[in-house]
């Protein structure tokens, strides 16, 4: 037995702190403190869930259970913890420009570049990603009125594989480097010629099980929303973000196979010395460009869809008015689902095609432009003549429409491939596709997590210190990144450590004082979450519609029951549960109840995702034995569950009924709060809709009909 | 809704089995979707053979000189026999449920696959060995090694999980989760008869006849 058959290529050096041993620098200090704080993170979780005696619930309740809702709980929690992680290391990267004019800095050239690429590669996959996964896997089933998702284990499954990924990608902070590719990893560079150490092999398994675990997402909604409708949920019938929902698990379906075949010939090149991507031999890495951008550009209307889908529920709630031109939002929809497939070669206008095949790309690229058009349209007009109250998610609603026009039309200057060549690779590009992500995605998440909060724990956050954060988060977005704007058209190229030229000090400056800014709304938004915690007796709104609700996620307690509705609704209308409430058939008692059968919890999917981490760890440092071992052990798990007959439980009738009688009889016993009152301790998630505003707020109680 | 109405392609359950038809709605669906995504993958690969087959021949050898049509037609013929016993396992299930019968044809099916994987290996013997055309030697062959090898791979997955199958046929019987994954096996083992034709005609004819 020899040290390199049990560990790989893993030797001393490759720990983080060897680095700072062997060769002290503050480049050197900065990664091990990172390492460190990766480690006492984990090493801090450990001794809490021991203190706490909370081992035997996470495993019993949470990563055990196949409850659509957990899960996208859990897909939450990640990233969060990974946007913690990626958005210091934003600050640190403004920081190192801001110090390296005329001067190295404090970072050494190829800790940036492990800086740059972690960040991008963090933010889409393992911040992004889940974020809208969790969002839909929550909020989805509970607006068409399902149980569940129509494959609960395979759910569990994807979140597993995801969190699998995301550790691979925190143990690289601490054994062995990351990629110095950037998040799109383009060969050569990434090739074994140039990149030979485990960095790039980071990059490809972590990024693979990402892409394995989102494909079998979009294949699980999209089933979920055909299949598993209820009655009277016609497609039209369905919230605005059950078919952004829609629309990105078919864009998922397509769009994540070019990527897993691209990370796939990328390792085949890197591990078997096979030639798709090398400069001899008959390789070519136009390839590798054309396959991941024809997963890169859906992959951004796949993250921005849930994000418009959470714009139409909010700006519908908080102008108490009907979506305007819904029709026209779900075709709009569609259109940017079908387009996206077609325009992925603007990514790359300066590498070589004809100028003819560039001008339709850039024509195609101006055209998507329309249906996005729509949609502002539509949610200005949805704001007029509505009652507006300017809580946190309008906030940034209304944020996001400024800054995203804004982003917008540097989008249809790129898409000129003879503009894109003047400001291709600079940061230009950096703002402009920030200008879309930032207030596109990751603040529609945000405004989801304000809007669905008190859906999911039964309590609100605490609204001022959300304004706060906001005020914190928007001016400081603006401030970060259009001074990249600037600095582009300067010149002034991307992911470059230093810099000769002194009139850009100013605007790095600027965009220093921004992330500082954006820093301090992450801290505001952390703290909002502790101080709500501990004070959810004030906030608590267990009867589930604090905010005048409109579709049927509201029509339940919060946080909903595991069944989720005790009797599966029959709806007429778009806006079922606000039509309820005006029609005043809202919290009647259904007229019977029967069994409900929901699946056990199992150890399957927690297990499949501890192998397949532990597989592609193998990998990474050629240590076969646990490469092959794992490998053959996620299958074992697989065909084993096969054998299991015992996966479902019954919840009996009696159960659901008392249970769902004591929340009806709660909820017509409580006076309705009007909008006005909605942010003090009044609103307990009972509503006075604003359609009966000035009409006695009675409702009639006691009939047994059809619930809704 | 009536039976006629939840349909769907391939082998449905509807006259023999109301229940396991009903089950089979959602599941069958999803798996469908899942040979969608399963087939852009096989897309991709054919447009990446398609640009290497052309433009990755670098020093290497051509197509025409390391392919050997015969061996390639020969896998064929045992691919689709194979799918055909496996159309005959499904109607043994359908309307007799009779072990015996299933596991007979499953185990013909089984074995023309494997015939067909094996042959496979040796052709990729024969190339690497006879023809110094190793997946290393060139792009194009890269390419080839992939597409063929990963259609091998789904094929041996296939097989493994036909043993599985046997054994819970044999073991458990004809449950509705029994069924509804035979059927699922056949719509995946029918789905790389289809991406062979493809492999065949763009890999072989074509690159023999170019």
């Amino acid at each position: 037995m020899n040290w390199e058959l049990i560990f790989g290529q893993i030797k001393w050096t490759s720990f983080v702190f060897a680095g700072m041993i062997e060769n002290p620098s503050l480049s050197e200090a900065i990664a091990s403190g990172a390492g460190s704080i990766a480690v006492l993170g984990a090493l801090a979780t450990v001794i809490l869930l021991t203190v706490k005696g909370w081992w035997v619930p996470l495993w019993r309740d949470w990563l055990t259970s196949v409850d659509h809702k957990k899960v996208g709980i859990m897909y939450i929690a990640i990233a969060l913890v990974m946007f913690a992680r990626a958005v210091i290391e934003a600050a640190l990267m403004r920081a190192q420009q801001l110090a390296a004019t005329e001067g190295a800095g404090f970072l050494s050239a190829d800790h940036f570049g492990q800086l740059f690429s972690t960040h991008g590669t963090i933010m889409i996959f393992f911040v992004a990603m889940p974020f809208i996964t969790g969002l839909m896997n929550y909020v989805m089933p509970l607006q068409i009125g399902a149980r569940d998702v129509s494959f609960p284990l395979l759910n569990a499954i994807s979140l597993m594989l995801t969190m699998a990924g995301a550790i691979l990608i925190m143990v690289s902070l601490v054994v062995g480097q990351f990629s110095t590719g950037g998040w799109s990893a383009y060969p050569p560079f990434t090739g074994i010629d140039f990149s030979p150490g485990e960095g790039v092999d980071y990059w490809i398994w972590a990024v693979s099980l990402g892409s394995i675990g989102s494909t079998l997402t979009g294949l699980n909604l999209a089933v979920t929303i055909y299949k598993k409708r209820c009655p009277g949920m016609s497609l039209f019938r369905m919230p605005l973000f059950t078919w952004t929902t829609l629309c990105t698990s078919i864009l998922m379906i397509f769009a994540m196979a070019p990527l897993t075949a691209a990370t796939v010939m990328l390792a085949l090149d890197r591990y078997a010395g096979f030639h798709f991507f090398t400069n001899g031999d008959g390789g070519n890495m136009m390839n590798y460009a054309n396959l991941f951008w024809l997963f890169g550009h859906p992959e951004v209307y796949i993250l921005i869809l849930p994000a418009f889908g959470v714009w139409s529920e909010v700006v519908a709630t908080f102008s108490s008015k009907r979506i305007y031109g819904y029709t026209s939002l779900v075709y709009a929809t569609m259109c940017i689902a079908v387009l996206s497939f077609a325009v992925w070669l603007h990514h790359f206008f300066t590498m070589g095609q004809s100028a003819n095949v560039n001008a339709i790309f850039g024509i195609a690229t101006m055209i998507i432009g329309v249906p996005t058009g729509v949609k502002v349209y539509d949610w200005l007009l949805t704001m007029v003549g509505g009652r507006i109250r300017f809580s946190t998610p309008m906030l940034y609603h209304i944020n996001f429409l400024l800054t995203f026009i804004l982003g917008g039309m540097t989008g249809v200057l790129l898409a000129n491939p003879g503009v894109d060549f003047q400001v291709h690779n600079t940061l230009f590009l950096v703002a402009h596709f920030h200008n879309m992500i930032i207030p596109g995605v990751l603040f529609g998440m945000f405004a989801a997590v304000q809007f669905w909060f008190p859906k999911v724990f039964g309590f609100r956050l605490h609204e001022g210190l959300g304004r706060a954060s906001f005020w914190c988060f928007a001016p400081g977005f603006l401030l970060a990144f259009f001074p990249l704007y600037w600095l582009g058209m300067m010149g002034a190229t991307r992911r470059t450590y230093m810099w000769s030229n002194p009139d850009y000090v100013p605007w790095l400056a600027l965009a220093m004082l921004g992330a500082g800014l954006i820093l301090a709304g992450f801290a505001l938004m952390v703290t909002q979450i502790v101080v709500s915690v501990r004070q959810r007796a004030q906030l608590a709104a267990p009867l589930g519609d604090p905010w005048d609700g409109r579709a049927l996620e509201w029509s339940i307690p919060s946080p909903p029951p595991a069944w989720n509705f005790a009797v599966l609704p029959n709806v007429s209308s778009q806006d079922p549960f606000y039509e309820a409430k005006k029609a005043g058939i809202a919290y009647r008692s259904p007229a019977a109840y029967e069994d409900i059968e929901v699946p056990r919890n199992t150890a399957t999917a927690p297990l499949i995702g501890l192998f397949a981490c532990a597989w592609a760890f193998g990998l990474v440092w050629h240590i076969w034995w646990l490469a092959i071992a794992s490998f053959v052990l996620i299958w074992v798990v697989v065909i084993a569950r096969s054998f299991a007959t015992d996966t479902e439980e019954t919840i009996p009738a009696a159960t659901v009924k008392a249970a769902n009688e004591a929340f009806l009889a709660a909820a017509r016993a409580t006076p309705g709060v009007t909008r006005d009152r909605e942010m003090t301790s009044d609103n307990k998630g009972r509503a006075h809709p604003e359609a009966l505003e000035g009409r006695a707020g009675t409702i009639a109680s006691g009939t047994a009909v059809e619930a809704l | 809704m009536s039976l006629s109405e939840r349909l769907h392609p391939g082998l449905n359950l509807a006259g023999t089995d109301p229940e396991g038809h009903e089950a089979a709605e959602e599941t069958l669906f999803g798996f469908w979707i899942f040979l969608m995504s399963d087939l852009v993958l096989f897309a991709v690969l054919f447009a990446t053979y398609a640009a290497m087959s052309v433009q990755g021949i670098a020093e290497g050898p051509r197509p025409a000189e390391v392919f050997d049509l015969t061996a390639a037609f020969v896998e064929t013929l045992l691919l689709l026999f194979s799918s055909f016993a496996f159309g005959l396992a499904m109607l043994e299930m359908k309307y007799r449920e009779n072990r015996r019968g299933v596991l007979v044809w499953l185990l013909l099916t089984g074995l023309l696959g494997a015939a067909f994987v094996g042959m496979e290996l040796h052709d990729y013997y024969v190339m690497i060995t006879q023809h110094a055309a190793p997946p290393q030697a060139s792009g194009f062959l890269s390419a080839y090694y992939l597409l063929t090898g990963t259609h091998a791979l789904h094929v041996s997955s296939g097989l493994v999980w036909m043993v599985i199958m046997a054994v819970q046929v044999a073991l458990i019987g004809f449950t509705t989760p029994v069924k509804l994954r035979l059927m699922r096996l056949a719509l995946f083992w029918h789905m790389l008869d289809v991406v062979w034709i493809g492999i065949f005609t763009f890999v072989y004819l074509y690159g023999v006849a170019s």
